[in-house]
């Protein structure tokens, strides 16, 4: 069985090591952090330790990919290699399709459960017993002790950005589907091209999405703080956004590995594992401005 | 040291000698072998078994006598916090991401993991995130004091400062058993020997094949929760404070969304182990293969729609806790299956009782005690008085410490020669067995009856009533703490030296990790082993 011929086992590598360093230090700084901001203590050293911790995790980045960059063009990976990137790649995916559906999953539970209950409906309509003057509605625009949770005074109109946005990532996917296709067919051109226009449209997306916040908070009050419908809202937006930009990042290191001839019409998989996370965080979008924004 | 792997030295699970292990502690930091990372986990988890383990000691010791003796409560419920933990996710779980990694490429015929840098990566992760988790202990305003389930607002509004890096250690270990599950699944997907079909592979294999699924799809779930507990504490959001519209029971569903399966992870690669040391001790073939994987495969797909069980007393609808109760009954049947037929592998075979074995029958019996009473707790309005009681701790504790840990033990005996290339001293052995079988009977079967009398759980105190049976819940729980410095005694001996392992030490066992020398070389399977010869070889006729 020729497919079985060579498996390319790695020589010992201290980059494992470094990345561990480096998430153990950040992780560090950022709880030193917060703790500090919600005790109100001055001259945290939280932001410098993270900012160390992200250098080494940076550090970490360049060399581990460079390094499989390096053995991928010196031609040590196998077919069958190939395959352990493809399940590699699709697993991780996978896990991140769980992580979204958590939240996707408490906004549903809150919205046919937990919400109609605390407003009196419902199999556990006496939790309205807390708040006797709460009503619920969504999205929701009283909250049950607005003295704590300050209410938004409205909410985003799906018929605005939200849609503007859609129609920016779905185009990304298809112009990262037409680059794609140049890539087989080895036509670089073409490929920058629509390469190109699918990190720009991501970073349109961005920017918009950035105005979006702006808006909420400094028109609408809808914040992380106004009750449970702005907590949704952040969150599945704010996760979604800071997916778009690891896309983002991924994509452009494409586009520079691309310049730099890198790729084979026939092995590509660094640009394909790229290309299934955009469509992934695309299709999420797809959820959210549905869930989201229109119902 | 090794780069691509020499398709010409031929014949399977032959060493390339002159890729040995590195010299030094940097061997250990920066391998990307599977073995050596196998061999971190199993320590890394011994290691984090003796400190919660130790945890365990203290909750005995103040719970020896009623009233209070010797800790404060507000320490002692630290210590039920971190026993459970460090248990859960430092002991077990790391313990089965060993064995999976010392014997599952040598189970498959593969020549390592199929992504071995990662498999380091996802090693060293835990003893950062565990020295983070611990380290809480000793922040101002002490650790983590709300039990493992961590329920908001008990983990939000009411935690100690350190729960910050209490919830980034949980995300570091989420991080590690994430990549860990997807490099075993990605192996056994990807790296079997020609001809080793889905329905060849080892039922360890199998097990932890769903165990790797389950593990990536919930521990996600576990971060979101984390996450927005986070946000709760410090961004203001109120996803657990009904006061912002949101809902703390919210909480306990997303946690055990994650928490129901990941029992499933904590038992299942145990199945795995002993369905292949069942057969060899009792020289048969397993009885009913077939049914054993779709078993397994059921048990996981149940353990996604039972999460509420655990919930029948926070005032969920009735239709949930009809649902709840009806699906999660459901889980005895295949669960069932799996304990007929490791009964049936048993009837009339030749059996003899190595330490593997008498680890394998206590499993066999006591995880199904622990199963009954998991039945029991199932029932809905039984469960009303049941709910947070001993006997929810008795009914935990036997599916995990004679369920998991006897697994893990049976594994590690099973399996030792293969490793170490000794056989490891059987005297000892047993000796370690009975004491740890006195033991944990002794400190766990009480627990019921004080339990369905209403002893409440996670209280440093009791009513005198319960004094007896608690004395001797720890006189058990301190024999069998005590009892596993034995069998760290057993293993570093067993390293040491000892009586040579043949390349198959049991004679009924089979699986080609048998087809190596003992020890194992350093790479195995460089080249795949041709599975129509070795199943040529096979003289049983009963054996398909």
């Amino acid at each position: 069985m020729s497919i079985h011929e060579e498996y390319y086992v790695p020589a010992q590598s201290k980059w494992p090591i470094i990345a561990t360093l480096g998430l153990l230090v950040s992780v560090y700084g950022v709880a030193t952090w917060f703790n500090d901001l919600k005790a109100e203590r001055a001259d945290s050293s939280g932001p410098l330790i993270f900012f160390v911790g992200g250098l080494l995790l940076a550090y970490m980045l360049f060399g581990w990919f460079g390094n499989v960059i390096k053995e991928s063009r010196s031609g040590l990976y196998s077919p069958q290699m190939d395959r352990s990137f493809r399940w590699g790649m699709s697993w991780f995916i996978f896990s991140e399709v769980m992580f979204f559906a958590a939240f996707f999953g408490v906004l549903f539970y809150i919205r046919y459960w937990s919400g109609p209950w605390l407003g009196g409906e419902g199999a556990k309509g006496i939790a309205n017993m807390l708040w006797p003057s709460f009503e619920y509605s969504w999205p929701m625009l009283n909250t049950p002790d607005p003295k704590l949770y300050p209410a938004p005074s409205g909410t985003i109109s799906p018929w605005g950005l939200p849609l503007i946005n859609t129609i920016l990532l779905v185009t990304s996917s298809f112009t990262l589907t037409f680059a794609h296709h140049a890539l087989r067919k080895n036509h670089r051109k073409p490929l920058t091209l629509w390469l190109a226009l699918t990190v720009l449209l991501g970073a349109a997306f961005l920017v918009l999405q950035v105005e979006e916040y702006i808006h909420a908070y400094t028109e609408l009050g809808l914040t992380l703080g106004s009750g449970i419908y702005g907590a949704t809202f952040f969150m599945l937006t704010g996760f979604h956004g800071a997916h778009v930009t690891f896309g983002a990042i991924m994509l452009t290191v494409m586009l520079i590995r691309i310049m730099r001839g890198h790729f084979s019409n026939e092995q590509h998989f660094g640009f394909e594992a790229a290309a299934w996370y955009w469509h992934f965080v695309d299709v999420v979008w797809i959820g959210l401005f549905v869930f989201v924004y229109v119902i | 040291m090794s780069a691509v792997i020499d398709p010409h030295h031929a014949g399977h699970g032959l060493t390339d000698h002159h890729h040995g292990p590195a010299k030094g502690l940097m061997r250990w930091v920066l391998t990307t072998n599977h073995k050596d990372i196998g061999t971190m986990y199993l320590w890394f988890s011994f290691a984090m078994f003796l400190l919660g383990g130790s945890m365990a000691m203290v909750i005995r010791a103040e719970l020896f006598q009623p009233g209070l003796q010797i800790v404060q409560p507000e320490f002692f419920n630290q210590m039920t916090t971190m026993h459970g933990l460090i248990m859960v996710f430092g002991a077990v779980m790391p313990a089965f991401v060993g064995l999976a990694n010392w014997m599952v490429p040598m189970m498959i015929g593969a020549p390592d993991m199929a992504l071995p840098r990662m498999n380091n990566f996802s090693f060293w992760l835990l003893p950062a995130s565990f020295g983070l988790l611990v380290s809480t202990l000793f922040m101002e305003g002490g650790g983590p004091n709300f039990g493992w389930t961590f329920y908001a607002p008990l983990s939000t509004t009411y935690a100690p400062e350190s729960v910050t890096f209490f919830i980034f250690a949980i995300h570091l270990l989420g991080i590690s058993s994430i990549m860990g599950a997807i490099n075993v699944v990605a192996t056994i997907l990807n790296l079997r020997a020609p001809g080793m079909t889905l329905m060849k592979m080892p039922l360890f294999v199998w097990t932890w094949l769903i165990t790797g699924f389950l593990l990536i799809a919930v521990m996600p779930v576990l971060a979101g929760c984390v996450t927005m507990m986070l946000m709760d504490i410090h961004f203001g959001t109120s996803f657990f404070s009904a006061a912002g519209g949101g809902d703390p029971v919210l909480f306990q569903h997303v946690f055990w969304f994650f928490g129901h399966p990941e029992v499933y992870i904590m038992i299942l690669p145990a199945f795995g182990a002993v369905s292949s040391i069942i057969p060899a001790f009792a020289r048969k073939p397993l009885f009913g293969y077939t049914s054993m994987v779709y078993a397994t495969a059921s048990i996981a797909f149940l353990s996604f729609i039972v999460w509420a069980h655990h919930m029948f007393t926070v005032g969920i609808p009735l239709t949930g806790e009809l649902f709840f109760m009806y699906a999660t009954m459901l889980i005895a049947v295949p669960t069932g299956v799996k304990v007929f037929n490791w009964a049936s592998t048993m009837w009339q075979g030749s059996m003899t009782f190595e330490t593997p074995m008498l680890f394998s029958v206590a499993f066999v019996i006591l995880f199904t005690i622990g199963g009954f009473s998991g039945l029991m707790l199932a029932i809905a309005p039984a469960d009303f008085q049941y709910h947070d009681t001993y006997f929810v701790v008795a009914h935990f504790h036997y599916v995990l410490v004679p369920g998991a840990i006897f697994g893990i033990f049976a594994s590690a005996y099973y399996w030792l020669p293969k490793w170490t290339g000794h056989m490891y001293d059987e005297t000892l052995g047993k000796l370690h067995f009975w004491m740890s079988f006195v033991g944990m009977n002794l400190a766990f079967f009480p627990m019921h009856f004080v339990g369905l009398a209403g002893m409440p759980r996670r209280i440093p105190d009791y009513n005198m009533m319960f004094a007896n049976f608690n004395m001797v819940s720890s006189i058990g729980a301190f024999m069998f703490g005590a009892t596993q410095l034995l069998f760290l005694f057993i293993v570093i001996k067993c390293i040491r030296g000892g009586t040579p392992a043949a390349a198959k030490p049991w004679d009924g066992a089979e699986g080609l990790e048998w087809t190596v020398p003992s020890p194992a070389p350093y790479h195995t399977f460089s080249t795949p082993p041709d599975m129509a010869t070795l199943e040529a070889h096979r003289t049983d006729p009963r054996h398909d």
